[in-house]
C-alpha cells in the first residue's frame, strides 16, 4: 500500500473533534430550542466582557445557553485548527490536507455566522448557520472515517463487490444511487427544518397526524388569522404564515419518502457488507420519526426539539458514509486514493 | 406678510376652540364566548432568579377577562380625525417595568416619537429586544441589570402590536402598538377605554385584540361637544 501508514492518534482525534462539534451541535439546537440566540446582544464581546472572562452570575438562563454554546464553538475551531495542520503535515494523501483546510475554512466561516446573526439581527443567518454545522459535521465525520485503520487497510473490494452486485442484480435498482439520492433528501429535509426553526414561529401546526384538523390544512389568509388567534404562547413566537404550514407539510411529506428510501436501502442492502450501516440508518430514521411526532405533541418542548435536531445530524451523517463507503469500494481498487473525490457513476467500471 | 399674520391668528383660534370643544370618547369592550385557559408557565417559576419572585407559577395573560366579561387590553384607535398629528415628541413617557419576570403592561400603546420608558424591577438581568415589523422602526436588544438605569425607545412608524421580548427568559414578552397620533386608548380590566379630547366629527373607530375576532372591529361614531360614545362585542374566535 502506498496510502498513509494509518496514524492512530490522528484518527482519534479526529473522533474527539467530530464529538466535540457534536456537542456543540447539541447546544446549537438547543439555543435556537430555548429561543435564546439573542441572550447575549452583543458579538464578539458577552455583555461587553471578553468572552472567556464572563462573570459566572451572567450565566442564567437564555445566556447560560448561547454563552454555553459561543465557549463550546471557540473548542471546536481550536480543535479544528490542531486537525488541520496535523493533517497538512503528516497525510500523505493530498485530497486529505485539503479536506482539513476545507473544514477549518467552514467552522471559521460558522463562528462568524454565529455572530453576524446576533449583531445583524438576521433570522436567515440561522437557517445557513445551521446547515452548515451539520455539513461540517458530517466534514469531521468523514476525515475520522479516512483516517481509521478500517479505511486505510481496507480489506479487497472483491467481496464487498460482489455482494453489491448480486444485491443490484436481485432488485434492479443500484444500492449506491439510492444512498445518493435518500442522502440528499435529508440534507433538503435539514434545510426545511433549519428554516423551520429559525423563523421562531413555533409549531405552524399544532397537530398530528392531522394537520389542524384535516388532511390537508386549510391555508387562507382567515384560517392562518385564525390559527393565530388560537394559540396561547407561553414563549416569545412569530405568527404562523401559510408558507410556514405548507413547509411544515413539506417536511411531513419529505420524512415519508425518507422512510420509504432508508427502507429500500436497507432491504437491499441486507445481503451486502453494509447491512449493519442500512439497518441502522433504518433505525435511525425510525427514531427520527418518533422524535418529530413527539415535538409536535410535546408542543415543541425544547429538549425534544433537540433531540430531533441531533438524531437528524446522525441521519445525514450516516447518509454521507454510507454514500462515501459504498462509492469507494464500488470503485475498488482503481482509485484507492482519491475516495473523496470519486462519484457513483465509476461503478460502471466493475458493475459490467 | 399681514395675511400671514392674520391666518395664523384664525388658524391659533380654531385649534384652541376645537380643544374646548373636543370631547372623550368613552366606550366598553364585551367579550363573547369562553377563552381558551392560560397555560401555565412552569419554566418561569423554576428559574433559579425569577421563581424567588413567584409566589405561584404564572399563567400567560392573552385574555384579561371580568367575572363580567369585560375585556380587558383591547386597543380602540380613532380613525380619520382631519389634521390628526402625533404629539409624541412632547407627551409623557409610557411606561413598561419588568416585575417578577412577568413584562406589566403586556400591551401598552403610544405615539410615534413618544418614549418608552422600560423600568427594570427586578434584581435579575434582562435584556430588552424589540422585535418591529414595520420598516423605519428599529429592532434593537440591549442589555438591562439588575435593578439596572431604565432603557427608552421611540419608534417613528405606526405599528400594530410591536413585539417587546427577553431572550434570558423566553416566557417574557409584550406589545407596544404605535399610533400616529393621539386618539387611541387601552381597555383597563373592566373593559372601559377612554379616549381624551377628541374634536367634534364623524370618524371610524377600531377595536383591536390580540386573540379576539374579529381583528379590529371597526364601527362609525359621531364625537359631539360633549364627546361620545362606542361599545363593542368581540368573540373568542370559533374553533
Ligand atoms: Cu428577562
Amino acid at each position: 500500500m502506498n496510502q498513509s501508514p494509518h496514524n492512530s492518534w490522528l484518527h482519534r482525534f479526529a473522533v474527539l473533534t467530530a464529538l466535540a462539534t457534536l456537542t456543540l451541535l447539541g447546544i446549537g439546537g438547543l439555543v435556537t430550542s430555548h429561543g435564546a440566540g439573542m441572550a447575549v446582544p452583543d458579538w464578539p464581546t458577552s455583555y461587553g466582557y471578553n468572552m472567556f472572562a464572563l462573570p459566572f452570575h451572567f450565566w442564567k438562563g437564555g445566556v447560560f445557553y448561547e454563552h454555553s454554546h459561543r465557549l463550546v464553538a471557540s473548542g471546536v475551531g481550536m480543535l479544528t485548527m490542531i486537525l488541520a495542520v496535523w493533517l497538512w503535515f503528516s497525510e500523505t494523501r493530498r485530497w486529505m490536507r485539503w479536506l482539513g483546510v476545507i473544514a477549518l475554512v467552514a467552522v471559521v466561516l460558522q463562528g462568524v455566522l454565529g455572530g453576524l446573526r446576533v449583531v445583524w439581527f438576521k433570522d436567515q443567518i440561522g437557517i445557513i448557520h445551521a446547515t452548515l454545522a451539520q455539513l461540517f459535521f458530517a466534514l469531521v465525520c468523514a476525515i475520522a472515517l479516512f483516517t481509521s485503520r478500517w479505511w486505510v487497510e481496507r480489506r479487497p473490494p472483491a467481496r464487498l463487490n460482489g455482494g453489491l452486485e448480486q444485491a443490484g442484480s436481485e432488485t434492479g435498482a443500484p444500492l449506491r444511487w439510492l444512498f445518493l439520492s435518500t442522502t440528499i433528501l435529508i440534507f433538503l429535509q435539514l434545510i426545511i427544518a433549519a428554516t423551520m426553526r429559525h423563523e421562531h414561529a413555533g409549531l405552524a401546526i399544532s397537530d398530528f397526524p392531522l394537520a389542524h384538523g384535516k388532511l390537508w390544512p386549510d391555508m387562507s389568509d382567515a384560517a392562518v388569522e385564525r390559527y393565530n388567534q388560537q394559540r396561547m404562547e407561553v414563549v416569545s413566537l412569530k405568527p404562523i404564515t401559510t408558507f410556514q404550514i405548507g413547509l411544515q407539510m413539506a417536511h411531513r411529506i419529505v420524512a415519508v419518502m425518507i422512510l420509504i428510501g432508508v427502507a429500500a436501502c436497507a432491504w437491499r442492502g441486507a445481503k451486502t457488507q453494509l447491512r449493519r450501516l442500512t439497518f441502522t440508518w433504518l433505525g435511525l430514521i425510525l427514531v427520527q420519526i418518533a422524535l418529530g411526532v413527539w415535538t409536535i405533541w410535546s408542543n415543541k418542548a425544547a429538549d425534544v426539539a433537540t433531540a430531533h435536531v441531533l438524531v437528524g445530524a446522525f441521519s445525514l451523517v450516516t447518509g454521507v458514509l454510507g454514500c462515501i463507503i459504498c462509492n469507494a469500494r464500488l470503485a475498488g481498487n482503481k482509485t484507492p486514493h482519491v475516495v473523496g473525490d470519486s462519484q457513483c457513476s465509476t461503478i460502471r467500471t466493475v458493475s459490467v | 406678510m399681514k395675511l400671514n399674520q392674520t391666518l395664523v391668528v384664525v388658524a391659533g383660534l380654531a385649534a384652541a376652540l376645537q380643544i374646548a370643544t373636543a370631547g372623550n370618547v368613552t366606550g366598553k369592550i364585551t367579550l363573547k364566548g369562553t377563552p381558551p385557559p392560560e397555560a401555565p408557565i412552569p419554566q418561569a417559576k423554576e428559574n433559579a432568579d425569577c421563581g424567588k419572585l413567584l409566589t405561584a407559577v404564572p399563567t400567560t395573560q392573552h385574555w384579561v377577562v371580568s367575572s363580567k366579561a369585560e375585556l380587558a387590553n383591547v386597543v380602540v384607535v380613532i380613525k380619520g380625525v382631519a389634521g390628526a398629528k402625533s404629539t409624541g415628541d412632547a407627551a409623557a413617557p409610557a411606561l413598561m417595568d419588568q416585575v417578577g419576570c412577568i413584562y406589566t403592561p403586556t400591551i401598552l400603546a403610544v405615539q410615534t416619537g413618544q418614549k418608552i420608558t422600560v423600568k427594570n424591577s427586578d434584581p435579575v438581568m434582562h435584556n430588552v429586544h424589540t422585535r418591529p415589523n414595520v420598516a423605519g422602526n428599529d429592532e434593537m436588544n440591549k442589555a438591562q441589570f439588575a435593578k439596572g438605569p431604565d432603557l427608552t425607545f421611540a419608534f417613528s412608524k405606526p405599528e400594530d402590536f410591536l413585539k417587546f421580548q427577553c431572550d434570558v427568559h423566553s416566557w417574557m414578552f409584550s406589545w407596544v402598538t404605535v399610533v400616529d397620533h393621539p386618539y387611541f386608548a387601552v381597555t383597563d380590566k373592566d373593559g372601559n377605554f377612554t379616549i381624551k379630547d377628541v374634536p367634534p366629527g364623524k370618524y371610524k373607530i377600531v377595536a383591536t385584540h390580540r386573540k379576539a375576532a374579529p381583528k379590529g372591529m371597526e364601527s362609525d361614531i359621531e364625537v359631539k361637544a360633549d364627546g361620545g360614545k362606542a361599545d363593542f362585542t368581540l368573540e373568542v374566535p370559533a374553533k
